[in-house]
């Protein structure tokens, strides 16, 4: 305890942040109290610590008032505390001396008693005051950066990424689930509300993917394991077998066209199940990387070993491989960014409006391929029958969004693409078409004015929720048709619209996989379910462990250029840290005191990352530095008191401990 | 918030919490301005796992009327375990301060994540109410006693 020996001398400061803290803690009085205890020196409250008049009063009394710590009551330390360090660091004192206080987000915005929220910034003012005294002077451990990048999600976020860095000169692998990259922008007819062709300005995109010399696409696979941290990340990613060799396959539909089944028989992925596909396919025609993928679960081959073969036998290549095994591959990446895109709400779960009863009840991205010119009706609008052209559809916006029922959040997509799909459907069919909305929400740009363009190309637009969607006729003319049965609550009435096709516009949810991938990745989500980020303004693109990034829909949903934009976001945050080359890590590592340590080797099963390990000749355990984390689990565990974690050491946390009892 | 005018005597509750989960949560509800009783004091650590039980006793010793742990769900703990370790310690220290006369709901341990700054909330009020019906402990007057 060296500690001891040094006369402690501190410097205390609390922040008003505004109104934010001196509106409810009255800061003064913290301040007058906590000038009186032990060992502080000065005590001051000022309008903005983390200015830099309030960093400079800082530096000044470290140096003027000889301060060897430093206390700082404002906001929570995984905001500002780097900079009460670097101001702290500055003045010429080791950053680890400078002990924050958090009285803004754990006192004066959760409290409304005055006198209450002022007695508690007292009490955790003086635990860090009496802590700070056993503050040690530590240093960050800088490791170096590996300059590759990892993407995983091969949709229009990941792309834009996975582009930046590449085109940045730093090595990029993407890794996407599907056959092909271009998730769900691939197989939208137009974008919103340019009414840009999506495959026109999405495809070349895609094969710059391909054709990038700094880019390995690792399509048809997923990642199964994550291991290290930020600037040394080992990857595991599975390559799901193709059972076709992307090294040989040059994407001619020769296997395709040979293949035993002389139709398509199974529910097309791409189109939404509304086009039939052969076990041996390709997603679509501008698939990439264009190479065939035979599904084993529909393929003869795999069911029943009795297959002819044919596909083998007409590819002049051999690509075909029936003896593939999912491949594990290991990447070493230093940065991670993840766009792992969401997924359509199940329309089946709004039952009322009979998706998957009533034939002719679509979903919105049903839509989107029928109304695209490369769709399964080339850009014919039918029915199910696949013949009869509706006279009159109705659109129902919010389907699994602002629903207390299902989703509560607003998909912020839905409305927009909902005046898309009115504009193409009225131009593809000439249909009447019924706008079903609760609110017209067209926040961006160019948004407004193309709500206003269809104003006035006479789409009908009824504000209100529906209720319902059935075919219960009660006239003739009613008979064979969709009811829509709506609250109208412009004329404050019901309304029952009959329609040949109901379109349902649904809303964005989780992808089905984000659980894992955010275990796998140690980042969290939001109550939703999509993606954290570090903070809701100051880092979108954040998450809470560094050098994973969040771009896309699978931080919240979000429109295509929104998602690009955060993609450029992740980007950037990405190569501003595989350019600084080094990255210094937090000192909480965990170290044994040979003398101390009875070789018990209790700590030894306590570590989940194999740090601890027992040396039989000098009876005693270490930790290996490199491998610490730092979560401190084997110094509770430690009997003998051998072991220290850095930061969080056992007399800091005593000391904190008795400074909010002790008065 | 009716009842805390009505009871003047505010428990005070020392408060450990893990700094990927529950003190992300705690900030959460700072910026949701979630309304809370202000009984709480909180000490960040890494990880549920570091929580010596020597750290728990030394609270009651000292005059915490509660203790709450905040930790990750299982299975989320930022260093994959952590939080198993300290559910094992917990279900120790409920036995053992149960056999030394403490009310074993001045122990509590929650599983609070990043996103539940709502659930921070209601955790906290609930068991400041419990603890106002219980009352102030009395464990530091004995340890005073005994050291005497
Ligand atoms: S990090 Fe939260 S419990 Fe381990």
């Amino acid at each position: 305890m060296s500690n001891q020996k040094e006369e402690i001398r501190i410097g205390y400061y609390v922040c008003h942040c505004g109104h934010n803290i001196a509106g409810v803690i009255d800061v003064k009085s913290v301040a007058e109290y906590c000038a009186k205890l032990p060992n502080v020196v000065v005590a001051r409250e000022y309008k903005y610590m983390c200015s830099d008049p309030g960093q400079e009063l800082i530096q000044k009394d470290i140096k003027e008032l000889n301060l060897n710590r430093v206390v700082v009551a404002s906001c929570s330390p995984l905001l500002h505390e780097s900079t009460f360090r670097g101001a702290t660091s500055k003045a010429g004192l080791n950053q680890f001396y400078m002990q924050m206080v958090n009285i803004r987000e754990n006192a004066s915005w959760v409290h409304e008693s005055k006198e209450e929220a002022t007695e508690k910034a007292k009490d955790l003012s003086r635990a860090a005051i009496h802590r700070v005294a056993f503050n040690k002077a530590l240093e960050k451990k800088k490791v170096p950066v590996n300059p590759t990048a990892l993407v995983v999600g091969g949709g229009i976020a990941g792309i834009a990424a996975a582009m930046s860095l590449a085109n940045a000169g730093k090595k990029v692998y993407l890794v996407e689930k599907d056959p092909t990259i271009g998730g769900y922008m691939a197989k939208f007819d137009k974008t919103f509300p340019t009414l840009d062709c999506a495959a026109c300005i999405l495809t070349p995109k895609m094969s710059s993917v391909l054709k990038h010399p700094n880019i390995t696409l690792l399509s048809y696979s997923e990642v199964s394991e994550v291991e290290g941290y930020v600037g040394n990340y080992k990857i595991k990613v599975t390559r799901k077998p193709r059972y076709v060799k992307e090294e040989l396959c040059v994407g001619c539909y020769d296997c395709i066209t040979a293949c035993t089944f002389k139709e398509g028989k199974f529910p097309d992925e791409f189109n939404f199940g509304l086009s039939k596909r052969k076990p041996v396919y390709i997603p679509f025609p501008q698939a990439t990387p264009l190479v065939a993928v035979i599904d084993e679960k529909t393929c003869i081959h795999f069911k029943t070993g009795k297959c002819p073969q044919t596909c083998a036998k007409a590819c002049e290549r051999n690509a075909i491989d029936f003896t593939q095994k999912p491949e594990v591959v290991e990447l070493n990446v230093g940065v991670v960014i993840l766009t792992t895109g969401f997924q359509p709400f199940d329309a089946k779960k709004a039952s009322n409006y009979g998706y998957g009863k009533y034939p002719n009840v679509f979903t919105s991205l049903e839509v989107e391929r029928l109304v695209n010119a490369s769709g399964p009706t080339e850009g014919h609008v039918v029915l199910r029958d696949g013949v009869t052209h509706p006279k009159s559809i109705g659109i129902i916006h919010c389907v699994g969004s602002r629903d207390e029922k299902t989703n509560k959040w607003c998909s912020r997509v839905c409305c927009m693409y909902s005046l898309k799909l009115a504009h193409l459907l009225k131009e593809h069919s000439g249909a009447e078409i019924y706008n079903f909305y609760i609110d017209m929400r067209t926040p961006g740009k160019g948004y407004e004015e193309f709500y206003d363009k269809l104003l006035n190309e006479g789409v009908q637009f009824i504000r209100g929720r529906v209720a319902e969607v059935n075919d219960w006729a009660t006239t003739p003319e009613e008979k064979g048709k969709l009811l829509i049965r709506a609250e109208d609550t412009m004329i404050g009435m019901v309304r029952r619209i009959p329609v040949d096709m109901v379109v349902l516009a649904v809303g964005l949810e989780p992808g089905k996989d984000a659980q894992e991938i955010r275990k796998m990745f140690n980042i969290s989500c939001s109550n939703e379910g999509f993606f954290l980020e570090r903070h809701p303004k100051l880092a979108p693109v954040d998450t809470f462990t560094e050098g994973v990034f969040i771009a896309g829909a699978c931080q919240g949903p979000k429109d295509i250029p929104d998602s690009v934009a955060q993609a450029g976001a992740a980007a950037a945050q990405a190569l501003a840290l595989i350019d600084t080359g080094h990255v210094e890590l937090e000192p909480n590592t965990a170290f044994i005191t040979e003398e101390r340590c009875c070789g018990c080797q209790v700590c030894v099963a306590m570590c989940p990352y194999t740090a601890i390990s027992f040396d039989p000749v000098k009876k005693a355990s270490s930790i290996n530095e490199a491998l610490c984390k730092g979560c401190g689990t084997c110094v509770a565990a430690c009997g003998s008191n051998a072991i220290t974690q850095n930061l969080f050491t056992d007399v800091e946390i005593m000391s904190e401990i008795d400074g909010i009892l002790i008065n | 918030m009716t009842n805390m005018n009505t009871e003047q005597w505010s428990p005070k509750i020392v408060a450990f919490f893990c700094n990927w989960c529950t003190y992300t949560a705690s900030d959460l509800a700072g910026v949701s301005r979630l309304r809370y009783a202000p009984s709480t004091r909180v000490i960040r650590v890494m990880c549920s796992g570091r929580i010596d039980p020597e750290f728990i006793m030394e609270a009651f010793a000292k005059g915490a009327d509660g203790v709450l742990i905040g930790g990750c769900h299982p299975g989320d703990c930022h260093y994959s375990e952590g939080n198993y370790k300290c559910l094992r310690r917990y279900d120790l220290l409920q036995r053992y301060i149960e056999q030394m006369g403490i009310d074993t709901r001045r122990l509590r341990l929650e599983w609070i994540s990043a996103a539940e700054g709502k659930k921070l909330q209601e955790v906290v009020n609930e068991m400041t109410n419990t603890l106002k019906e219980i009352g102030p402990s009395k464990i530091k007057h004995v340890v005073e006693t005994i050291e005497k």
